[in-house]
């Protein structure tokens, strides 16, 4: 018997739930009732209200993987070049609230944000469905996966190269600078690509933390696929995730090829 | 002086934002002590005021709706990872000993589940399962439930991960191993039992806890997939959206294991760390005397 034969199973498996299902969502866009039919998914296509949810998403998201790295850089930074067992003990803290139920969590910040805050500072009214909170909760929800590839990379970083730097007569801020950052790029891009994808579909957050006032492109979707009536509008749903993974797809080319120019970058040091 | 203050703004710092990241649990588990009757009713909407200390959310935590969603939630998790554990394995173990071109191409169509936004996995699985529960009732068959719809779907989501963990390990093992137990006078199956799957034990093991993580703690995909029986991730979002709430003492009964489990394991892997360095500096030190003499 050949080993191969081993992955039959599994081969099998993927063509009908991985290979199939994803052919549904093409099939579904060109598909009312038994028909095809492209109006549904032309006047999805020229809808200017979706494109301009897929903006304020895109924005929304960016601000949110800008932020995070901006607090994720520093703590993967502190907590690589502390010893290795402290390190070690203190990442498991940070990474301890990624295990937790997602949901309870924003759940929790909802709370927080419509009874418990505006009490504690003598406000009227609540602070959920302000797009700042949205944005926090985000931020609160992808920090640490920001994190943990920054640190990963930053760990691993040849502490002899900054011991040369420093030598070499580079200051502190020079060696972060030079030597440092460009050698964390890697961790900063696949933070930027753990954060900047998942924040643009996280319907989650805006509908628990937006009121419904903040919707971003996974709320469209969402609300698509899952009406209160039942059967939702499958060809619109499925014209917004074409377009959803056209943006993954694209999104993923610009960071391989940023990763890539660093990895040229590096053999030519 | 300034090296000492920076050096406590580091540790205000990482203090401030582990503090940010553990708010909303420890407020939970604050609120889990409060009294939230109205009356007769229990209402955990306004959760903001304390109203008193009690122990009752414990108690009826599991009684109602939250209970049967936990268990259901454990048991996807449970027989999900373990059947794509198995079904992962068998795969990573097969893929290995294929042509490169094909083995390639079987990995690359892998990855998608763990490219693609869960959303669209979860689209994907709720249109298929319209689909072929339409045609079912077409052919006046029975429909397909929800438990089975998830678990079709946590399996399929958590299979990549075990190929790609157990994937690695393969690559370190040495290809003679198969063969030489074959040689040795076993047949196939028990050559892949006696000899290549002990070696590639921790990938498989990380394989499996990474699938049963992926189970516990999805919602996107399960809240697509499931229509009136589903997970507790699917029940709390239902829960926090509609005027009832969500029981806090729920932070509670997940967060305590999980904090015990995961310092256990870390603990434990950091003390074996420590010995493997002290072991490390003894043998340089007596590869330093041996110099000497």
């Amino acid at each position: 018997m050949k080993r191969r034969v081993f992955a039959y199973p599994y081969i099998v498996w993927m063509i009908l739930f991985i290979a199939v299902p994803m052919l549904f969502i093409f099939y579904y866009a060109v598909n009312v009732g038994g028909t095809f039919t492209l109006t549904k998914l032309w006047s999805t296509l020229s809808d200017p209200a979706k494109w301009k949810v897929l903006w304020i998403s895109v924005v929304m998201a960016f601000k949110t993987t800008v932020i995070c790295l901006l607090l994720g850089y520093p703590i993967a930074y502190i907590l690589s070049n502390m010893k290795r067992t402290v390190a070690g003990f203190i990442s498991v803290l940070f990474f301890v609230p990624m295990w937790m139920n997602f949901v309870l969590r924003t759940y929790a910040w909802q709370a927080i944000l419509e009874y418990f805050l505006p009490g504690l500072l003598g406000m009227e009214g609540t602070l959920t469905g302000t797009e700042g909170a949205v944005l926090m909760v985000l931020v609160y929800n992808f920090l640490p996966f920001m994190i943990m590839p920054l640190y990963n990379t930053l760990a691993k970083i040849d502490k002899s190269l900054i011991e040369a730097s420093r030598d070499l007569g580079a200051n502190g801020v020079k060696t972060f600078f030079r030597v440092i950052l460009p050698l964390s790029v890697p961790g900063i891009v696949s933070g930027i690509t753990m954060v900047f994808i998942p924040a643009i579909t996280a319907f989650t957050v805006p509908a628990l933390i937006g009121n419904g006032k903040y919707n971003l492109y996974g709320n469209e979707i969402e609300l698509a696929f899952k009406t209160l009536s039942g059967q939702g509008d499958y060809a619109v749903g499925s014209t917004l995730s074409i377009i959803l993974l056209l943006c993954v797809f694209v999104s993923t080319l610009i960071m391989n090829h940023f990763d890539k120019d660093q990895k040229q970058g590096g053999q030519m040091w | 002086m300034v090296k000492k203050a920076a050096r406590s703004f580091k540790y205000v710092y990482l203090a401030l934002m582990l503090f940010f990241l553990y708010i909303p649990i420890l407020y939970l588990i604050v609120f889990s002590f409060n009294d939230f009757s109205t009356g007769r009713h229990i209402s955990y909407a306004n959760i903001g005021q304390w109203k008193g200390f009690t122990l009752k959310n414990y108690s009826t935590l599991f009684s109602g709706d939250a209970g049967k969603a936990l268990l259901l939630t454990l048991e996807i998790g449970a027989v999900s990872s373990v059947v794509a554990t198995v079904i992962g394995t068998a795969a990573a173990i097969g893929i290995y000993a294929m042509k490169k071109r094909t083995r390639n191409v079987i990995l690359n169509i892998s990855q998608l589940p763990m490219v693609n936004p869960d959303l669209v996995t979860g689209i994907t699985f709720m249109m298929l399962f319209t689909f072929v529960n339409s045609l079912l009732v077409h052919l006046g068959m029975k429909q397909v439930g929800d438990v089975t719809k998830l678990l079709i779907a946590h399996i399929s989501f958590s299979i990549p991960y075990v190929i790609f963990s157990v994937m690695p390990r393969l690559r370190q093992s040495s290809d003679l191993l198969y063969e030489a137990a074959m040689d040795l006078g076993c047949s196939p199956m028990k050559a892949l039992f006696k000899a290549v799957i002990p070696d590639i034990m921790p990938g498989i093991t990380s394989g499996f806890v990474m699938a049963l993580t992926m189970s516990l703690d999805d919602f996107v995909v399960s809240y697509f997939v499931s229509d009136l029986k589903s997970v507790l991730s699917v029940y709390i979002y239902s829960s926090a959206r509609g005027a009832k709430g969500v029981n806090p003492a729920l932070a509670t009964v997940i967060f305590i294991p999980l904090v015990v489990l995961l310092l256990a394991v870390n603990l434990r892997r950091l003390a074996k760390e420590r010995e493997y360095e002290i072991q490390n500096k003894k043998v340089k030190l007596k590869d330093k005397g041996g110099n000497i003499q």
